[in-house]
């Protein structure tokens, strides 16, 4: 009963109002009436709206949830806390990609790469070569990077310095924090031959 | 019928406790209790597995003394909206107690199920220092506890069969809990520790799993990695349940080759999970699992994306049960229908709740589901929009629900075709689905709905509402009309003291009511305390200044009431208010 007497007014105040409503946005009662329905603890957005003004179009076009940022309201949805956090630091991994700091000694400033765009090695240091202009060269197992005076190295979770090219790709992917593309005789110490 | 009553009565004790041992659900033994004084005493001497389902229902010393040959216990603790933290913590919850009156009466406690509780690693101690025989401890979203108490259960308790840790939140102190299992301690049955955010000792655990023949339930964290995974399956082939960890690696590996070798061996895996970290190139190395699953949880799987999931849906063709993250689609959800011809329990949750540019499920993935799957009787959907048209077909499609959960990710979203409220579907559910017990309505709802669910709702035992309804009387078709209800959650609903007042007497057939942001003043809270002394009607006040002001006129943020045996409870919080 009162949402009608409601909606009844509603009708006489449109029909003087100026609109600031996108042309073409539909504005039936009802999608007004949703929000004004919608008691005190509305959602954050339309409260908001309402304060400002009295412009029911401004507010349906909050309330009607538009894809862009929404104010966050305490559990909505319903997702258990552990759920939450988990899948949020999935997805911060997920979108940023997957970027890691490149150091090269003696350059003035480090580069930073995303290692979820190279399928494997070859292309990762065809990448760096590329960058920083420079020939690594192949790998072995044996002899490490011969016939180059860098060799590409990472720092792996534990904090040691590793050789790129060891481990398997996907290994290598999740265990990576940084590269570091070494020169000279302290590359040789990792085993570049020359 | 009165001829074989007064029979019964003349066999001997021990012939009605056999009888009553072929009772195993807790509801049957409630029932066969109240039958008569001497059944009632028979039943209570004989009891040994006992649920409560609200900690604060009874004391641990009263629950000892009318059930002193328990064994199991299973325990629930917070209020379910603290799971989407509307709880604020230390509220309590404490299991410490029952641990300790069990301790002081010599209970042979050898089961322990906690939901929703808190506690210490010293209470973890205490329980497996005293308890020889001491088989099984399941934990659901749990808390206050760290792996050093894990590890003191590991350590002591010589008969463990079952350590199950479901989304608990459990700090991490680098202690090497599974290393304490000793060299002496093969009877596990079931391990889950996938929630576990630390590092394990990987030898250990391959130990342990190779000196339990009778595994068959592993749950690993994501700390597991591929290798490890397939040296484990080579040694407990005879698994039924498995969750990996990460499993990530180089598909053209001997390792990886191993794995595949391995998981053939395990044609007894019917349930699946895991997959913390994935490769999505590794998992047709899973596919030969598929065509005997029936239950498969990908919910904690980001990693794998629409189109992987969909391949590896087409070949669970056996599948009961789904858990799954809305990336798989609508579209993903009419592969689902097409092939799960036996589901029965589907779950979609939101992956990216509030992220921009993003689409989740809608109503098309429900409908094609409900047309697809005759046996499905349990859903949670999370979806962005959801319409009448689309829950009517639904409620015709499958009238076996008994779990009917739908979260639409707008809470007021209307019927996104008519822009009309989404009364008329849910209450076509309620019609149809004549055995529904739980149900949970979302979406901009009128009075009307609960009209129908009063109306209709016979069964029903939860109901959870939240941004729903106009006025009171949404809230009095419900407790009027719901004779079964057990349990009623409701957040930020226009529903005031006029509906929480017409039947106080209604309360002590609940197990509890939650009402927070609603219309409720403190005046009708107290009047309602006062009328019915057998309930705690606790006040959670973040902002401690209600004692001060003391203006019955306010309305109360948050409001949890419940029946009790034992009073006020003595370990409530400063900012919890028991009137």
């Amino acid at each position: 009963m009162e949402a009608i007497v409601a909606h009844e007014n509603d009708l006489n105040l449109k029909a003087t109002e100026l609109r600031l409503g996108l042309p073409g946005t539909d504005e039936s009662e009802k999608e007004s009436a949703s929000c004004t329905k919608n008691n005190k603890r509305s959602l954050p957005e339309c409260a908001e709206e309402s304060a400002k003004n009295d412009d029911l179009d401004a507010q349906h076009g909050d309330c009607e949830a538009a894809p862009a940022a929404k104010a966050q309201i305490v559990g909505w949805p319903p997702v258990r806390s552990y759920r939450k956090n988990s899948l949020q630091q999935k997805k911060a991994e997920a979108e940023t990609g997957f970027y890691v700091k490149v150091s090269m000694d003696g350059a003035p400033y480090l580069r930073k790469i995303d290692l979820k765009v190279y399928k494997g090695y070859p292309e990762l240091l065809k990448a760096l070569e590329y960058m920083f202009k420079l020939t690594i060269g192949e790998y072995s197992e044996r002899e490490g990077y011969r016939g180059s005076e860098y060799a590409p190295a990472y720092e792996d979770k534990d904090g040691d310095l590793m050789l790129v090219g060891d481990v398997p790709w996907e290994m290598f992917m999740s265990s990576c924090k940084k590269l570091r593309i070494m020169k000279g005789s302290e590359a040789r110490g990792l085993g570049c031959g020359v | 019928m009165c001829v074989f009553q007064s029979t019964i009565n003349y066999f001997p004790e021990e012939v009605l406790e056999h009888v009553f041992d072929f009772l195993s659900s807790h509801r049957d033994r409630n029932a066969v209790s109240l039958v008569c004084k001497s059944w009632c005493r028979v039943e209570r001497f004989s009891r040994e597995k006992v649920f409560v389902g609200n900690c604060y229902a009874v004391s641990p010393e009263r629950l000892l003394s009318t059930f002193p040959r328990v064994r199991s216990l299973t325990l629930k603790g917070k209020p379910h909206f603290a799971d989407f933290n509307l709880v604020p913590p230390d509220w309590g919850g404490y299991l410490h107690p029952w641990i300790d009156a069990m301790v002081k009466a010599r209970a042979n406690l050898e089961e322990l199920r906690l939901k929703r509780m808190v506690l210490s690693d010293d209470t973890l101690d205490l329980l497996a220092h005293s308890f020889p025989s001491f088989k099984s401890l399941v934990l659901v979203s749990c808390e206050g506890f760290t792996t050093d108490g894990l590890a003191a259960i590991a350590a002591n308790c010589r008969s463990l069969r079952e350590l199950d840790l479901q989304e608990n939140e459990v700090e991490d102190r680098r202690g090497q809990w599974l290393s304490c299992f000793p060299d002496s301690c093969t009877s596990l049955v079931s391990l889950n520790f996938a929630c576990l955010k630390g590092e394990v000792n990987l030898a250990a655990l391959e130990r342990l799993v190779a000196r339990c023949p009778n595994l068959r339930s592993l749950r690993l964290n994501h700390a597991v990695p591929l290798d490890a995974l397939q040296r484990i399956l080579a040694q407990a082939p005879h698994l039924v349940d498995l969750g990996t960890g990460s499993f990530v690696h180089d598909p053209d590996s001997e390792t990886y080759h191993k794995l595949k070798n391995a998981i053939q061996n395990c044609t007894s895996i019917r349930s699946l999970s895991g997959f913390l970290e994935v490769a999505s190139r590794c998992l047709p190395s899973i596919y030969p699992l598929c065509s005997s699953l029936t239950s498969l949880n990908l919910s904690y799987a980001p990693g794998i994306y629409s189109n992987e999931l969909v391949n590896l849906i087409r070949h669970c063709k056996k599948l009961e049960r789904l858990w799954i993250l809305d990336t798989i689609g609508d579209k993903g959800l009419g592969v689902v229908a097409s092939t799960c011809k036996e589901l029965q329990e589907l779950r979609v949750f939101p992956f990216d709740p509030h992220g921009v540019g993003y689409t989740a499920v809608t109503e098309e993935g429900l409908v094609a589901v409900s047309a697809g799957c005759p046996k499905l009787n349990s859903i949670l959907y999370f979806c962005q929009q959801m319409t009448n048209a689309a829950l009517i077909t639904v409620a015709k499609n499958c009238p076996n629900f008994i779990r009917f959960r739908l979260c639409t990710l707008n809470p007021t979203v209307p019927d996104a075709v008519t822009q009309l409220p989404l009364d008329e579907g849910f209450g076509a559910i309620v019609q149809s689905c004549k055995g529904l017990k739980r149900l949970s309505v979302s979406g901009l709802l009128t009075d009307q709905v609960f009209l129908y669910i009063g109306m209709y709702a016979e069964q029903l035992e939860m109901l959870s509402i939240a941004f729903a309804g106009e006025s009171d009387k949404g809230m009095l078709y419900v407790l009027n009309g719901c004779k079964k209800l057990k349990k009623l959650e409701i957040r930020d609903s226009p529903f005031g003291d006029v509906a929480l007042l017409a039947d106080m007497g209604k309360y002590e057939t609940m197990r509890s009511l939650w009402m927070s942001s609603c219309e409720v003043t403190l005046e009708a809270c107290k009047k309602l305390a006062m009328k019915i002394p057998r309930l705690n009607v606790e006040i959670i006040n973040e902002n401690e200044q209600m004692e001060a002001s003391t203006d019955d006129k306010q309305k109360v943020e948050k409001m949890y009431l419940y029946r009790t045996l034992v009073g006020p409870r003595k370990d409530a919080p400063a900012f919890v208010w028991t009137l």
